[in-house]
């Protein structure tokens, strides 16, 4: 009991402490202070700026103290397209509820709407992001949040377009709830590890939804990927984990759902791909565990170009694609097993849910095609139903040994 | 010539062929899409049907009919009617009820099964056009091949021989040359011999509005413009609607000439 007082005694002051030195500075259009910077340079750490309805022209608004900015009703700040808006260069800064527009476009210097460099504790939340180039930029910066922002870019060419949620060199920061739009890359990561990103929705982006370059053990699940250039591109990563995302009408003459290139140990759960021109586009990846994943009227599901050692393939659902699997090469180390397949035409005596006869995953035609593009115009021809069921039977052309020895007779149901 | 089509027509839609015909498509209708309970995939399904059947049935059928009422066609001819509304009327006749057959049967079981609700209406119009098409074209095929060829046997290895041809053989060369010259630009050739084959025509066009377009739109500039845009469907209609109109001319030039 004394021993609770104590404590009491010595917490309390501390909480009656921070009562009187954090306070409110309000900034409106017609109050004494109406600008965001102005009121930067009269707050003091731990102080909260609330920023009232309206319109501030401002830019190059430099947070260099822990600070907490919050709109009420989403004051817009407009930049006129002068250059970057916000940049954090303090720990412990919370920006939550602006509008921000119109931020410069730049050929040499990357203009963000917010920009944190070199912070530690971040917390960006409920932030609207109009005719950006960048949106938000964080630079070697680490344990940070970006929670429930929208992004919507109008970005035409890739040239000239950011990036709407960037992270660089930057560790165990979570990204959640964000709506990213008409972007170049809807999230990028670069060198970023520990980095947590979930039900994120990325549409329209012109080039990848999401884009991992080195950067390891990340995690991103239940995100959206729709229609974009390519839905998540995954390069020269290690240990990333992938589950319950939606990778949908990825759509057009170079467009994949997912696309891996050297990628190590990394595991992909239980996501679903609808109506990509190719789901999974793998190259140089090993150790990759794909399961219970479904692939749904995919062009290929899963197309792989070479060097991939390894990976296993299980119980997944390749529903309807064009084409399930495709190979470049002859030599295959990598594991199909207990997987449904759409087009398996085999049968099951003993009953217990498992095709008697194995399945071959990788059509005659698909091997063609990777020749010689022009042939896919025979597709559903009755010609390469014959020489398909020829090379089924005897395989000459593809790799022998890639089989699904125990394909599911009935579909796996986890998601209905 | 209407008078003579008329006349055929509902001969043939008598005969016991144009029933089993009819309930061919009936019950494969039904069946398609009890089994799948999806109509985007049963119009899959029976689109490869209908690209290898209806050519087939169309042939046959019209050697087959033209061999049986030679004896009529000769009463025909001595009475003071054209040649061409004799033969012409005889094609249309056998080729209408087949068209008739194949939109009745496959109908009935799409329609029941709530056709006008959904969104692959287009799709389905679109494999009723192609089998119309089909029907058309082939049928009138088999009126060229009979014309020339008063010997049954041969009229029949004929139009075996053209449907073989024009659904396998043809795409096997296709493929064989394709991958001959593999290291020239092929667009526009694969696209080139594809109009030479109403069956890979059909093929195409069903493709296409099955949204592959993306897919074939994967490989090249030519590609994605033909495929991509109208101009791939429009393109395939005319081409398809020469193919019948070709054929027909000529039976109408061959008959007039032809003794018998």
């Amino acid at each position: 009991m004394i021993r609770l007082l104590k404590k009491l005694l010595f917490v309390l002051p501390l909480f009656w402490g921070l009562q009187l030195f954090a306070q409110t500075i309000v900034v409106c259009s017609d109050c004494k202070i109406n600008s965001i910077k102005e009121a930067i340079t009269n707050a003091v750490a731990g102080d909260t700026i609330l920023v009232k309805k309206g319109t501030y022209k401002e830019y190059n608004i430099v947070v260099d103290k822990p600070l907490t900015i919050k709109g009420e009703n989403f004051p817009v700040i407009d930049g006129e397209d002068q250059g970057e808006i916000i940049r954090v260069v303090s720990d412990n800064v919370t920006i939550d509820g602006l509008f921000i527009i119109n931020v410069g476009t730049s050929y040499t210097s990357d203009h963000a709407a917010i920009r944190v460099v070199r912070s530690e504790n971040f917390l960006i939340q409920n932030v609207v992001l109009e005719k950006l180039f960048f949106g938000i930029y964080i630079e070697k910066s680490n344990n940070g949040k970006i929670y429930h922002n929208k992004v919507i870019g109008d970005a035409q060419d890739e040239y000239n377009s950011g990036n709407g949620i960037q992270l660089w060199y930057s560790k165990n920061i979570v990204v959640e709830q964000n709506i990213v739009q008409k972007v170049r890359d809807g999230i990028y990561l670069e060198f970023s590890d520990n980095i947590i990103i979930n039900d994120n929705i990325s549409t329209e982006n012109l080039r990848y939804g999401l884009h991992f370059m080195f950067s390891n053990d990340d995690l991103y699940t239940n995100n959206t990927f729709e229609n974009n250039g390519a839905g998540v591109a995954v390069m020269f990563s290690k240990r990333i984990k992938m589950l319950n995302n939606t990778f949908k009408k990825n759509w057009g003459t170079a467009a994949f759902g997912l696309l891996l290139k050297e990628i190590n140990d990394a595991e992909i759960k239980d996501n679903v791909f609808e109506e990509n021109t190719v789901a999974i586009n793998i190259e140089g990846s090993n150790r990759v565990v794909y399961s219970g994943n479904d692939f749904i009227s995919n062009g290929y599901a899963i197309k792989v170009l070479g060097a991939c050692y390894t990976n296993t393939f299980e119980k997944n659902n390749f529903l309807y694609n064009s084409f399930d699997v495709s190979y470049h090469s002859k030599i295959n180390d990598n594991v199909f097993h207990h997987n449904y397949w759409s087009s398996y035409t085999g049968y099951d005596l003993d009953k217990d849910g498992i095709g008697d006869v194995p399945y071959r995953p990788v059509k005659l035609f698909s091997y063609i095609v990777n020749k010689t593009p022009e042939t896919i115009i025979l597709m559903r021809s009755l010609f390469i139903d014959i020489i398909d069921f020829s090379e089924k039977v005897l395989p000459v052309f593809t790799p022998d040994n890639l089989l699904d020895m125990t394909p599911q007779i009935k579909r796996y149901n986890d998601k209905d | 010539m209407f008078k003579i089509l008329k006349y055929i027509f509902f001969d043939l839609i008598r005969s016991r062929w144009s029933y089993v015909y009819l309930l061919f498509y009936l019950l494969l209708g039904a069946v398609l899409l009890f089994l799948n309970n999806d109509l985007s995939k049963a119009v899959i399904t029976l689109m490869n049907v209908i690209i290898i059947l209806v050519p087939l049935i169309g042939t046959l059928f019209g050697v087959m009919y033209y061999y049986n009422s030679k004896e009529f066609t000769e009463l025909l001819l001595a009475q003071p009617i054209k040649r061409s509304s004799i033969f012409i009327g005889q094609y249309l006749g056998v080729a209408l009820s087949l068209c008739m057959s194949l939109i009745i049967g496959l109908g009935i079981p799409f329609v029941l099964y709530g056709l006008f609700q959904s969104n692959e209406i287009w799709d389905f119009v679109l494999l009723l056009v192609t089998g119309t098409f089909l029907t058309l074209i082939f049928t009138a095929l088999a009126f060229n091949i009979v014309l020339y060829n008063e010997n049954k046997i041969k009229g029949f290895s004929y139009s075996i021989l053209l449907w073989l041809f024009m659904a396998v053989i043809y795409d096997g060369l296709f493929l064989m040359s394709l991958i001959a010259f593999q290291s020239y630009p092929l667009d526009s050739f694969s696209i080139g011999a594809t109009m030479f084959n109403p069956i890979d025509l059909s093929r195409i066009l069903i493709l296409l509005k099955l949204d592959i377009s993306a897919l074939l739109g994967y490989t090249g500039a030519v590609f994605k413009k033909f495929f991509g845009t109208g101009l791939g469907l429009f393109i395939s209609i005319g081409a398809l609607s020469l193919w019948v109109v070709l054929p027909v001319l000529n039976i109408y030039r061959k008959c007039r000439k032809k003794d018998f």
